[in-house]
């Protein structure tokens, strides 16, 4: 009983937070082209389940590094709602004060780092900062997520390699969407999967439905647990599809690069439909409710907020 | 005041620092190796342990990116390369993450680490061992740039990299390393974005850069005995460069040469040609000059690669033909004139 109670808690507080993600990415698609937005967005639909999953399995001291798909994660950590939308809109007010755009949200106060522009950038950034974490005797984790084509670059081998040497308490989350911007993974990657190549540095690598938020928290949270208790780095490749076009609103579709046929199929994976089927209807209801009306005080607001007004961040030293 | 040599003096800046503040750390590839990064860190794997004297595998550019996520979580870390020629290997971290990440998240976080790369010369070490660097690292808005010119520098210009809370690219020449001069003890530090007036003068204002400086100083004697009074301005930090001291010793001078250890172009001697010409120009009697490394890179053969380097010989030229118009002043400055040792011997 107290485990069923246990498991229901976890998919509210999943569905809960993948819901979130996909009503505020839906808002912004919404709004995108009245061209308040002048910054290059990169749409978290359809793969919420992993930032809700991995991101439910920490504290807020837990560190997460991100990568300019950046706004499931943000959300996910805890990242300020109306701070976000500020900064899409340019606004001083914004959680980067309008210097970042969307490719670069950071929330301090929740353990969310910073997002980067550049493919598997950030994957040093968690070594860096699960060594901190060990240097000071915390028992925190760092995090870092990235997609499948980050693992094509060196930092993909290099961090895995340093990691897993000092046993260091980072975990690696890889978003496999097969896609780097429009170009399938077959003529990137041979046929071989990501985990096992991760595997090979000599760390525990696994490979889950990125579609399905439980087993991704359930991985993470082996992975969490194993990190704390010293037993060093953890590899999860998540198996995702992206629903809409690398940048922006629309779906991309008519370039030809992927089917009408394959998006349909996978919208039948949908995560939050997934999480859904377990929630009862007045709890979707309120938490519908809920997110519209945070999301509707945060356009206002991110529309009222002032400019920056100076091209140096006030406190800014290295000029 | 303790004489020490060059590279005791940055052994020293590591020890003072990392004895006072637990949250420095060093990092790098090779560095518990028994020759210690050219003695630069001799006894310190011993002292502090493999937690803060941390061996890197051959990742330069993964060691970069952690040096700086440590920096913005509150530790102090400084990356030591062997070569500065590794550090292209790592420009994503350096130019995309480290210089950007204060600017671009509106300068909520510090990024308090160092970066040491060391400049080669001599016993053949050819075009990938000998690059200087110092302006192609600095033309990258976000990170300071620092060359030491002598012992002391390279201990108070090491010791502020540690404690500045921006990142700071910290290159030293391997020609200096056995050079000698008295440091001073304890956590002795040189303000980073200030240049030194080494020598007062009247009559020409000769900015140098790391081992330019005491070749330049070599220079400004034996223009001495011949009646010309040369201020030498040791630079010390490339960026950002103490723009203030050098106009306001042009506007003194009228006249200005740039020594650099760099090549020509895009790097320090432009830099601040260009700002001289743009905010002292009515103060300028003469047109500006300047002496560099050649346009290419540096030979192997040791029957061709010393003609490569510019000494006080070639400082003494340009200078007279600016002060003079000709060149035919001083010629004759013997090899073992230039005030520093350059010892180097190889093999490695």
């Amino acid at each position: 009983m107290g485990d069923r109670n246990k498991n229901q808690d976890l998919i509210r507080s999943l569905y809960a937070s993948a819901l979130r993600i996909r009503m505020v990415e839906d808002a912004i698609a919404k709004e995108y082209p009245k061209g308040e937005m002048k910054t290059p967005i990169h749409l978290y639909t359809g793969e919420e389940a992993i930032a809700a999953g991995v991101c439910a399995a920490l504290t807020k001291e837990d560190v997460v590094y991100a990568y300019y798909r950046s706004h499931g994660w943000y959300l996910a950590k805890g990242g300020n709602l109306n701070r976000m939308i500020d900064e899409l809109f340019g606004k001083a007010t914004g959680c980067s004060k309008g210097y970042g755009g969307s490719m670069h949200l950071i929330d301090l106060d929740v353990g969310f780092q910073g997002t980067t522009a550049l493919v598997a950038g950030a994957m040093p950034h968690a070594v860096g900062a699960a060594f901190t974490m060990k240097y000071k005797k915390q028992h925190h984790v760092a995090i870092s997520a990235f997609g499948d084509a980050a693992t094509e670059e060196g930092l993909f081998q290099e961090s895995l390699m340093f990691a897993s040497l000092r046993k260091l308490p980072a975990i690696f989350i890889c978003e496999n969407n097969g896609l780097a911007t429009n170009t399938l993974i077959q003529y990137r990657q041979p046929d071989y999967p990501i985990y096992k190549r991760a595997a090979g540095f000599g760390l525990e690598s696994v490979q889950v439905d990125g579609n399905d938020a439980v087993a991704v928290y359930e991985a993470m949270n082996e992975a969490v647990i194993r990190a704390r208790e010293g037993g060093g780095p953890t590899f999860i490749e998540c198996l995702t599809y992206r629903v809409l076009e690398h940048c922006g609103p629309n779906s991309d579709v008519s370039l030809g690069f992927r089917t009408q046929e394959e998006v349909d199929a996978w919208k039948k994976r949908d995560p939050i439909v997934r999480l859904e089927q377990h929630i009862d209807a007045e709890t979707k209801a309120q938490l519908i409710e809920q997110n519209q009306r945070e999301i509707q005080v945060a356009f206002e607001g991110a529309r009222r907020a002032p400019f920056p007004t100076s091209l140096i961040p006030e406190g800014y030293q290295c000029l | 005041m303790p004489v020490m040599k060059f590279t005791e003096a940055i052994r020293d800046a590591y020890a003072e620092t990392m004895r006072a503040y637990p949250e420095v750390f060093l990092v790098g590839v090779g560095i518990i190796d028994p020759k210690a990064v050219f003695g630069t860190l001799d006894g310190l794997h011993k002292e502090f342990g493999d937690e803060r004297v941390v061996e890197g595998p051959l990742a330069e550019q993964m060691l970069t990116g952690f040096t700086f996520s440590a920096a913005t979580l509150g530790l102090r870390p400084v990356l030591i390369h062997h070569r500065v020629d590794f550090l292209p290997l790592t420009f994503d971290q350096i130019a995309n993450h480290m210089g950007k990440w204060s600017y671009m998240f509106g300068a909520q976080q510090k990024v308090s680490c160092v970066v040491r790369g060391i400049v080669g010369r001599g016993w053949g070490n050819g075009p990938q061992h000998t690059q200087s660097l110092h302006g192609f690292s600095a033309s990258i808005p976000g990170v300071k740039v620092v060359v030491p010119a002598n012992a002391e520098d390279a201990k108070g210009l090491m010791v502020s990299a540690i404690l500045d809370d921006e990142p700071v690219i910290y290159i030293d020449h391997r020609w200096l390393h056995s050079d000698a001069g008295e440091v001073p003890a304890g956590l002795f530090q040189i303000p980073i974005g200030k240049a030194h007036v080494m020598r007062e003068g009247k009559d020409l204002t000769l900015v140098a850069v790391g081992p330019m400086v005491q070749e330049s100083m070599v220079a400004a004697e034996k223009l001495a005995a011949t009646g010309k009074s040369i201020e030498v301005i040791n630079l010390r930090t490339v960026r950002p460069i103490d723009f203030d001291t050098i106009i306001a010793s042009v506007e003194k001078t009228g006249h200005l040469v740039v020594a650099d250890s760099d090549w020509p172009h895009f790097g320090v001697a432009s830099a601040i040609i260009n700002q001289v010409a743009q905010k002292a120009f009515g103060a300028l009697k003469k047109a500006p000059s300047s002496v560099t490394w050649p346009n290419h890179p540096v030979p192997a053969s040791y029957g061709i690669e010393p003609s490569y380097y510019p000494m006080a010989k070639q400082v003494i030229d340009a200078v007279s033909l600016v002060l003079s118009g000709e060149t035919n002043g001083i010629h004759h400055v013997s090899k073992t004139e230039k005030s520093h040792s350059g010892t180097h011997s190889g093999p490695f």
